[in-house]
C-alpha cells in the first residue's frame, strides 16, 4: 500500500476507484460530500414519504407505529446529519480553498477521513432498521427515558454512529477553520473574506464547541442504558430534564450550524445577480458572529414546558427573541442590495428569492414559538413541524439547491438544463408550500406531531400535505436528473459563467482544473 | 516573502484515511455489540472491537510514519507548521467542550436535580409525593431510592496524584526548554521523567478505583454522584493514557534524534496536550473531590 504513498508529483486527476478512495484532493472529497448527501436526502426523503403515506388518513393503514416512530427518528437523523450538514461541508471543500486562493484545504489526508467515516456512520444506522426490535424510535432528539428505559439493545449501534458522525463534523470543522486562518492569500484580509467563507468560519466553531457535547450526551445515555448510571433518572439523584439541557446545549447551537452557511451562499448569490455589492457588508459579518453567540444562551426555549423556574423561562425568552435582531439585519441587507439592481432570474437567484422570502416565514413562527406563554399552546404540534421545515427546507435545503446550480457550471464544465432546472425550481416551490403551510393550521388546531394516527378533524388538511409532500418528492428527481445530465454533459460554460459574478473562483477556468492556485495569486 | 520557499505540501493520495474509516467502523460496531453481548456468553463484538482498533493501531503507525518521512525530508513550510499547530489547539479545544459536557451535567445534579428532589425550590411535592424520606446534600450517599455509597476524601491517594500531575508539567516544561536549547540529555531525562510520573499517576488511580469499590462501596451504579465521579475521573484517566502513550512517542523519537531547537510540532502538540491534561485534573480535583 505504501507504494501508493511513494507516487509523487503527477498533476492529472488520478483514475477509478482508488482516487476517490485514497484521494487529498478538495475538490474530490467535496464531490464525494455532495454526493454522499444527496443520496442521503433522498433515503431521507423516502422515509418522509413513508410518514406522508401513513398520515394521508386518520386511522392506521401501512405501517405499525413503531416503525412509524423509526421512520420519524431516522428521518430527521438522516436529514440533519446526513443531507444537510455534509451538503455544506462539501461546498466548503469545494468552494473555501479557490475562494481565499490556497492550494487545497490546510490538512488533505485528515480531510478525506472526515469524509470516509461518514458513510460507514451511516450504514451503522441504517442498518440497526434491520435487526431484531427494529433501529432507533426515540425521536432524532432521543429523550431520557425514551433513550435509556424504554428503548432496545439496539441503541448502542445509534450511540456510536452518532459518535462517528461527531468525529467526522469535527475534524471537519478543524479543516475549514485551519484554511480560512492560515490559508489565505497574501491580500486577502479578513475584511474581503467572501461572505460564504466567514459563514462556514463561524460555523466550524459553532461545530467544534458543540459536537463534543453531543457525544457526551450519547455517552451518558449509553452508560444510563447499559451500565447502570442514573444521569437521567431521578431515582438515582438524576434529572430527565438534564438530558434536555444537555442536548439542547448542542441542539440549539447545530440548529445554526445547518443556517449560517446558508446565509452565505444567499449573501453570494443575490449580489452576483442583482449585479451589486453586497449591502452592509461588516454588518453581515458581524451579525453572523452574533447569531452564533447568541446561539448559546437559547437552548432552554426548545423545554419551556418540560419544567424551569420562571427566571429561566424569561431569560430564555428574550435571548431567543433577540436573535430576530442580527437575522433581521441579514434580510434587509438581502433586500436592500436587490433593490434597484439590474436582477435577472437565473435559477440560483430564482432559489435565492425563494429562500429569503420563506426562511423569513419560518423565522416568524419562530418568533411565536419563542413567546414562552404561547410556546405552551404550540409545544409538540405540527406548528413545531412547520416551522423548523421553513427554516430547513426551504431555508437550508433551497439554499443549497441554489448553490448548486450556482456552482455546478464550475464544478462540471457545462451549463446544466435551464428549463428542467426551472421546471424543478417551480414544482419545488409550490409544492414545498403545500406541503408545510397547512401544517401551521392542524398544529394551532392541535394536532401533536410523531402521532400515527390523528383526531377526524385535521383529516383534510393532511391529505392536502400529504399530496404536497408526494409531489415535493417527486420534484427532487428533477434535481437528479439536472445533476445526472450537467455532468454528462451539455452546453461548455465560460470561467466566469455568470456576468455579475466576483470572486477567486470565477477566475479560474471551467471545470475548474484538478490544482488550483498551487502559487497564491495576488489580491489587491 | 519568496513564493517558491513558501509552497504549501498538498500530499499525494494516501490509503491510511480509509484505512482508518475501516477501522472507525469495526471499532463502533464491535463496541455496540459488545455491550449488547454484556451479560451474554457471545463474544464475537469483543473480536470486532479488538480487530478495529488493531486496524486504528496500524493506520496511525503508517499514516505518522508518511508525515514523520515528509517532515524530516524538508517538506513542510513554517506555514504547514502553523496548520498543526492550529490543528492541535482546536482539537484541544474539542477535548474541552467533551469534558465540559460532564462537568455540566456535575453541576446540574448538584445545584439542581438534587436539591429539586428534596423540596427546594418550587418542588415541595415533588419530595413529598416521591420520596419523602429523601435528603438533599452532596455528595449525595444516599440516592432517592435508598442505594447507600461512602464518598471519596481528597486527602491521601487524589492529593498525592494532584501533586504528582502538577509534577509532570513541571519537568515536562523543563524538558521543553532544554530542547529549545538543545540540551539533548536533559531533555530525554525529564521528557522520561513525565511519562513515568504519568505511569505512576495512572497506577495510583487504579489503586483509588480498588479501594472506591472494594472499602466504600462506591461503584459507578452508586447514583448520581458515582456516575460524575466515575466518568469525569475516568475520561480524565483515558486521556492521561493517551498523553503518556503520545509523550512516549515523542521520547522515542528523541532518542532518534529528531526535533530542532526550532521545529518540534509533535513534542509541542504532546506538551500542549498534557498540560490541558493537567488543567482538567485541577478542575476535577476541587469540583469532584475537594467541593
Amino acid at each position: 500500500m505504501s507504494a501508493i504513498v511513494e507516487e509523487h508529483s503527477h498533476h492529472a486527476a488520478p483514475k477509478g476507484l482508488k482516487r476517490w478512495l485514497f484521494t487529498t484532493n478538495h475538490k474530490d472529497i467535496g464531490t464525494l460530500y455532495l454526493l454522499f448527501s444527496l443520496i442521503m436526502f433522498l433515503i431521507g426523503g423516502a422515509m418522509a414519504m413513508v410518514i406522508r403515506a401513513e398520515l394521508f388518513q386518520p386511522g392506521l393503514q401501512l405501517v405499525d407505529p413503531h416503525f412509524f416512530n423509526q421512520m420519524t427518528t431516522v428521518h430527521g437523523l438522516i436529514m440533519v446529519f446526513g443531507a444537510v450538514m455534509p451538503a455544506f461541508t462539501g461546498l466548503a471543500n469545494w468552494m473555501i480553498p479557490m475562494m481565499i486562493g490556497a492550494p487545497d484545504m490546510a490538512l488533505p489526508r485528515m480531510n478525506n477521513w472526515s469524509f470516509w467515516i461518514l458513510p460507514f456512520a451511516f450504514a451503522i444506522l441504517l442498518m440497526s432498521l434491520f435487526l431484531e426490535g427494529g433501529g432507533p424510535a426515540f425521536g432524532w432528539t432521543f429523550y431520557a427515558p425514551l433513550s435509556t428505559t424504554y428503548s432496545n439493545d439496539n441503541t448502542a449501534f445509534f450511540v456510536f454512529a452518532v459518535h462517528i458522525m461527531g468525529i467526522s463534523s469535527i475534524m471537519g470543522a478543524i479543516n475549514v477553520i485551519v484554511t480560512i486562518v492560515n490559508l489565505r492569500a497574501p491580500g486577502m484580509t479578513w475584511m474581503k473574506l467572501p461572505l460564504f467563507v466567514w459563514t462556514w468560519l463561524i460555523t466550524a466553531f459553532l461545530l467544534i464547541a458543540v459536537m463534543p457535547v453531543l457525544a457526551g450526551a450519547v455517552t451518558m445515555v449509553l452508560t444510563d442504558k447499559f451500565f447502570g448510571t442514573s444521569f437521567f433518572d431521578a431515582a438515582g439523584g438524576g434529572d430527565p430534564v438534564m438530558f434536555q439541557h444537555i442536548f439542547w446545549f448542542f441542539g440549539h447551537p447545530e440548529v445554526y450550524i445547518m443556517i449560517l452557511p446558508a446565509f452565505g451562499i444567499i449573501s453570494t448569490i443575490v449580489p452576483t445577480f442583482s449585479r451589486k455589492k453586497l449591502f452592509g457588508y461588516a454588518s453581515m459579518v458581524y451579525a453572523t458572529a452574533s447569531i452564533a453567540l447568541l446561539s448559546f444562551v437559547v437552548w432552554a426555549h426548545h423545554m419551556f414546558t418540560t419544567g424551569m423556574p420562571l427566571a429561566g423561562e424569561l431569560f430564555f425568552m428574550y435571548a431567543t427573541m433577540l436573535i430576530s435582531v442580527p437575522t433581521g439585519v441579514k434580510v434587509f441587507n438581502w433586500v436592500a442590495t436587490m433593490w434597484r439592481g439590474a436582477i435577472s432570474f437565473e435559477v440560483p437567484m430564482l432559489f435565492a428569492i425563494a429562500f429569503i422570502v420563506l426562511f423569513t416565514i419560518g423565522g416568524f413562527s419562530g418568533l411565536m414559538l419563542a413567546i414562552t406563554p404561547a410556546d405552551f399552546q404550540y409545544h409538540d404540534t405540527y406548528f413545531v413541524v412547520a416551522h423548523f421545515h421553513y427554516v430547513l427546507v426551504t431555508g437550508a435545503v433551497f439554499s443549497i439547491m441554489a448553490a448548486a446550480y450556482y456552482w455546478l457550471p464550475k464544478w462540471t464544465g457545462h451549463m446544466f438544463d435551464i428549463k428542467l432546472a426551472k421546471f424543478h425550481f417551480w414544482f419545488s416551490l409550490i409544492s414545498v408550500n403545500v406541503l408545510f403551510f397547512p401544517m401551521h393550521f392542524v398544529g394551532l388546531a392541535g394536532m401533536p406531531r410523531r402521532i400515527p394516527d390523528y383526531a377526524l378533524q385535521f383529516a383534510d388538511f393532511n391529505a392536502i400535505i400529504s399530496v404536497g409532500g408526494f409531489a415535493f418528492g417527486l420534484s427532487q428527481l428533477l434535481f437528479v436528473a439536472v445533476v445526472y445530465k450537467c455532468i454528462k454533459g451539455g452546453e461548455q460554460a465560460s470561467g466566469r459563467v455568470w456576468d455579475g459574478a466576483e470572486g477567486l473562483e470565477w477566475q479560474v477556468p471551467s471545470p475548474a482544473p484538478y490544482h488550483t492556485f498551487s502559487t497564491p495569486p495576488e489580491i489587491k | 516573502m519568496n513564493h517558491e520557499q513558501e509552497k504549501y505540501y498538498v500530499p499525494e493520495q494516501s490509503p491510511w484515511p480509509i484505512v482508518g474509516a475501516f477501522a472507525l467502523f469495526f471499532i463502533a460496531v464491535g463496541a455496540a455489540l459488545t455491550i449488547i453481548q454484556l451479560n451474554s456468553p457471545g463474544n464475537s463484538g469483543v473480536i470486532l472491537l479488538l480487530v478495529g482498533i488493531a486496524v486504528l493501531i496500524y493506520m496511525i503507525f503508517g499514516w505518522f510514519r508518511n508525515v514523520i518521512q515528509e517532515s524530516q525530508t524538508g517538506l513542510y513550510s513554517a506555514q504547514m507548521d502553523r496548520s498543526f499547530k492550529q490543528g492541535m489547539g482546536w482539537f484541544i479545544f474539542s477535548e474541552v467542550m467533551f469534558f465540559a459536557a460532564f462537568f455540566g451535567a456535575l453541576f446540574y445534579a448538584r445545584m439542581i436535580a438534587v436539591p429539586w428532589l428534596g423540596g427546594a425550590s418550587n418542588n415541595a411535592s415533588t419530595n413529598e409525593v416521591l420520596w419523602p424520606q429523601f435528603e438533599a446534600v452532596w455528595p449525595l450517599l444516599t440516592t432517592p431510592d435508598g442505594t447507600v455509597t461512602q464518598a471519596m476524601g481528597w486527602q491521601g491517594l487524589p492529593l498525592i496524584n494532584t501533586i504528582i500531575l502538577l509534577a509532570s508539567s513541571v519537568t515536562l516544561s523543563f524538558a521543553h526548554l532544554a530542547l529549545e536549547k538543545e540540551q539533548r540529555a536533559k531533555v530525554k531525562a525529564f521528557l522520561g521523567l513525565t511519562v513515568l510520573l504519568g505511569v505512576a499517576f495512572l497506577t495510583l488511580q487504579v489503586e483509588e478505583y480498588i479501594h472506591a469499590y472494594q472499602d466504600l462501596g462506591l461503584t459507578l451504579q452508586s447514583g448520581v454522584y458515582g456516575n460524575t465521579f466515575f466518568l469525569l475521573t475516568g475520561f480524565h484517566g483515558v486521556h492521561v493514557t493517551l498523553g503518556a502513550i503520545i509523550l512516549f512517542v515523542v521520547w522515542i523519537r528523541v532518542l532518534k534524534g529528531h526535533f530542532t531547537a526550532k521545529s518540534h510540532f509533535a513534542f509541542q502538540a504532546g506538551a500542549w496536550y498534557w498540560h490541558f491534561v493537567d488543567v482538567v485534573w485541577l478542575c476535577l480535583f476541587v469540583f469532584v473531590y475537594v467541593l
